[in-house]
C-alpha cells in the first residue's frame, strides 16, 4: 500500500511513538508571533527553561497588531522583540520588515517540501501549498516546540480532493476553496489532511495555493496539502539554488514527498471546477457559502482586502484589475493591506497602489489587524464587511459586525456598487 | 499542575461553538491567563446564557455539542475556562486544536456519542438547570445527577490524552521524556 503525502512526511520525522497512534515528530520550523508566543515564553521562564532548540529553525514575526495600537499590544511585541534577541534569533521580523506570518515566512522560502511546521495560528495549514505539513497549534504545543523541537499529533487520515476542469475566467482559487469548505462542512475535515490534486491546482500559481490550503482549517482540517511540482520548485529556486545543481534536481527531490498512487485515502472527492461561479458566505459559518449571484444587493459598510487569505501580489493585481479607472462606492469605505512589505513594494511598482488610492482605497501596511477586529478597520456593531479573509464568524471583525468572505476580485466589483457583486457582471 | 474534574454542569446547547465566541480576540492581547476571566463566553449569543451570570461563576463543567472549539488556536479558549475553575469539557466531538490544548494544559475534553449528550442536556431541563457531574477517570465513566435521576456514560480517551492528564500537562510530560 502507497503512502500520502502527510504519511510520508510523518515516517521520515518521527521522533516517537509513545502510544500507538500518537506520533510525536521532529520540527523543522517553529513559527511565532506577537500573540501566542508571549505566554509560552513567560512559561518558560516561569519554570527556569529559557532556552530554544534551534535559534535558525524558529522564526518569529510581529504581525497581528502592528505597529502596535496601545501599551498591552506593545508589551506583547516587546517580549516577543527581547526574547529573539536573548536566543539570537535571526530571522524575527519587527516593524518595517514584518508582514501577514502566512505570507511573509513562504516568500521568505522558510517552507519546503517535506518539511514539517507548527505555529499558534490555525491558518498554518498555509504552508502545506509547498508539500510540507504545517499545523496550527496552541500555545502549549509552542512552548514544547520551542523547547525540544518536537510536536505530538494523532496521524491524521487524508481527504483527497481532485478539483477537475478548468476555472473560468474571474473565478479564482478563494471561489475554489470556499465551494470546498461549503461541500465538506466546518467539521468535515476534522483529524484530516486535505490532498488537493488535478489541473485545477496544477495551473495555480504558489499565490492561489497558499489561498486554497489556508482555509483547509475552515473544514477542520490539519493541514491543507498541494503536491511539489515545477511551479514549487520556480517559487523556491531563488532559496534553493546552492542546494541543488539545477532545478530538475530539486523537482527529482522533491517528488519523493507526492502521493503513492496507491495511496489509501479516508475519502475521495472529485470536483468539476468548470461551472464553478464566484462564491461568497453568508451568515456566521464559513461553510454557509452561496453563488455571488444569489446574494448580489447585499448592502456593505466596508471592503477589506488583504490578509494570509488574500493579500500576496496576484490577489492585489485581481482587484486592481477590477478597480482600475473606477471610483468606489460613496456608501462605503475600503481597505487594502499588502500581507509583506515585498507585495507592497511589488504593488508600489507596478501601479497597483496609484490604482487603489484613485479608486478611494485606505492603504494600510501590513498586518492581520481587521481580519481577527484587532485594528485597522474593526466594524461598529450592525455593519457588513466584505472581505477576503477567511472567518464570518459572529463579531470576528467587530462585535455585532457581519463578514462576507469572497475573492479579491468580488471584494473589489462590491466596492465599485457599494453591494455585493460579481465583477463579471460590472 | 494537576486538575480536580467535575462539578456542576453549564449546558452550552449548539453545535460550532467557536473560539471567538469562548474568548474574543480583543482580549488575547492580555498577558496573563487570570487576566482572561471575567471574559468567558462573552460573544456566544445563546438562549438564556449569561456570560456574567452565576451560573457560569458556579459551573465546572461545560457540556456541549458538535465541533466544539472551531476557529482559531488560541489556547485562551482552554485558559478561561481554567481560571473560571472550569476543567472539563463533555462534547460530541471537538476541533482538533482545542481538544488538544484542554489536554496540553491538563484538563479533560471528554467525548460522547450524540445520545449521551441528549440524555445529559435533557436531565438538565428536568433538573431546571440543576446538574452535578462526577468524572471517574480510572473508570472513564462520568456519572450526572439531577432531580434525584443518574445519567451514567463511559467515555473513551486515548491513552497518550490520559498520560498528558496524569502528568499535568504536555509541558511536564515532554519535560521529562524528550
Amino acid at each position: 500500500m502507497g503512502q500520502t503525502t502527510a504519511e510520508k512526511i510523518f515516517a521520515a520525522h518521527l521522533r516517537d511513538e509513545p502510544f500507538p497512534g500518537t506520533k510525536v515528530l521532529d520540527l523543522d520550523r517553529v513559527l511565532c508571533h506577537e500573540i501566542t508566543t508571549p505566554v509560552a515564553i513567560a512559561d518558560l521562564e516561569w519554570r527556569g527553561k529559557d532556552r530554544v532548540f534551534d535559534n535558525t529553525r524558529i522564526k518569529a514575526v510581529i504581525d497581528h497588531v502592528t505597529p502596535s495600537k496601545d501599551s498591552k499590544t506593545a508589551l506583547q511585541a516587546k517580549i516577543l522583540r527581547d526574547w529573539a534577541r536573548r536566543h539570537a534569533i535571526k530571522d524575527f521580523f519587527d516593524i518595517g520588515r514584518n508582514g501577514v506570518c502566512h505570507a511573509l515566512f513562504p516568500e521568505k522560502g522558510y517552507i519546503r517540501p517535506g518539511f514539517t511546521a507548527i505555529m499558534g495560528d490555525s491558518h498554518t495549514c498555509t504552508h502545506g501549498a509547498f508539500g510540507a505539513f504545517a499545523a496550527g497549534v496552541g500555545t502549549t504545543d509552542l512552548e514544547v516546540g520551542i523547547l525540544k523541537g518536537v510536536c505530538a499529533f494523532r496521524e491524521p487520515k487524508t481527504i483527497r480532493v481532485n478539483l477537475d476542469g478548468k476555472l473560468r475566467p474571474g473565478v479564482h482559487a478563494k471561489d475554489v476553496i470556499l465551494f470546498v469548505v461549503g461541500e465538506l462542512g466546518v467539521n468535515g475535515a476534522t483529524d484530516r489532511v486535505i490532498e488537493f490534486h488535478g489541473p485545477v491546482v496544477d495551473a495555480m500559481s504558489m499565490d492561489a495555493r497558499m489561498t486554497l490550503c489556508n482555509m483547509a482549517i475552515e473544514a477542520g482540517g490539519t493541514c491543507g496539502i498541494c503536491q511539489p511540482d515545477q511551479v514549487t520548485v520556480d517559487y523556491l529556486w531563488p532559496f534553493i539554488e546552492g542546494e541543488f545543481t539545477s532545478p530538475q534536481a530539486a523537482l527529482e527531490e522533491y517528488r519523493q514527498w507526492c502521493a503513492d498512487a496507491d495511496a489509501d485515502y479516508d475519502k475521495i472527492l472529485d470536483f468539476d471546477m468548470t461551472k464553478l461561479a464566484p462564491q461568497v458566505t453568508y451568515g456566521f459559518k464559513p461553510d454557509c457559502v452561496k453563488p455571488v449571484s444569489e446574494m448580489a444587493g447585499t448592502r456593505i459598510d466596508q471592503v477589506y482586502i488583504g490578509t494570509c487569505t488574500n493579500g500576496r501580489i496576484e490577489d492585489l493585481r485581481q482587484a486592481a484589475d477590477v478597480l482600475k479607472g473606477r471610483r468606489i462606492a460613496d456608501s462605503l469605505r475600503a481597505i487594502v493591506s499588502p500581507a509583506t512589505p515585498k507585495i507592497f513594494q511589488e504593488a508600489l511598482s507596478e501601479g497597483l497602489i496609484q490604482i487603489f488610492m484613485d479608486a478611494g482605497f485606505c492603504v494600510t501596511n501590513p498586518t492581520c489587524g481587521a481580519c481577527l477586529g484587532m485594528s485597522n478597520g474593526v466594524l461598529a456593531e450592525g455593519e457588513a464587511c466584505a472581505s477576503t479573509s477567511n472567518r464570518n464568524f459572529n463579531g470576528r471583525m467587530g462585535k455585532g459586525g457581519m463578514v462576507h468572505l469572497m475573492s479579491p476580485s468580488t471584494a473589489a466589483a462590491t466596492a465599485i456598487t457599494g453591494v455585493i457583486t460579481d465583477a463579471r457582471t460590472l | 499542575m494537576k486538575k480536580t474534574f467535575g462539578g456542576p454542569a453549564l449546558i452550552l446547547d449548539r453545535d460550532d461553538i467557536n473560539t471567538d465566541e469562548i474568548i474574543p480576540a480583543k482580549y488575547l492581547t492580555e498577558a496573563t491567563k487570570e487576566a482572561l476571566k471575567p471574559y468567558c463566553l462573552e460573544d456566544l449569543k445563546l438562549e438564556g446564557l449569561d456570560a456574567k451570570g452565576e451560573k457560569l461563576q458556579k459551573a465546572r463543567v461545560v457540556i456541549t455539542r458538535a465541533n466544539f472549539g472551531c476557529g482559531s488556536s488560541r489556547e485562551h479558549a482552554p485558559w478561561v475556562f481554567e481560571v473560571n475553575e472550569i476543567h472539563t469539557v463533555i462534547a460530541e466531538s471537538y476541533a482538533r486544536i482545542f481538544r488538544q490544548n484542554m489536554f496540553n494544559c491538563g484538563m479533560l475534553a471528554i467525548e460522547l456519542p450524540r445520545p449521551d449528550i441528549d440524555a445529559l442536556i435533557n436531565l438538565e431541563k428536568e433538573s431546571n438547570g440543576s446538574v452535578d457531574v462526577e468524572v471517574h477517570l480510572q473508570e472513564q465513566r462520568v456519572v450526572a445527577r439531577g432531580n434525584g435521576r443518574e445519567v451514567s456514560c463511559g467515555f473513551d480517551i486515548s491513552p497518550f490524552d490520559k498520560a498528558l492528564v496524569a502528568a499535568g500537562g504536555w509541558v511536564e510530560y515532554a519535560d521529562a521524556r524528550y
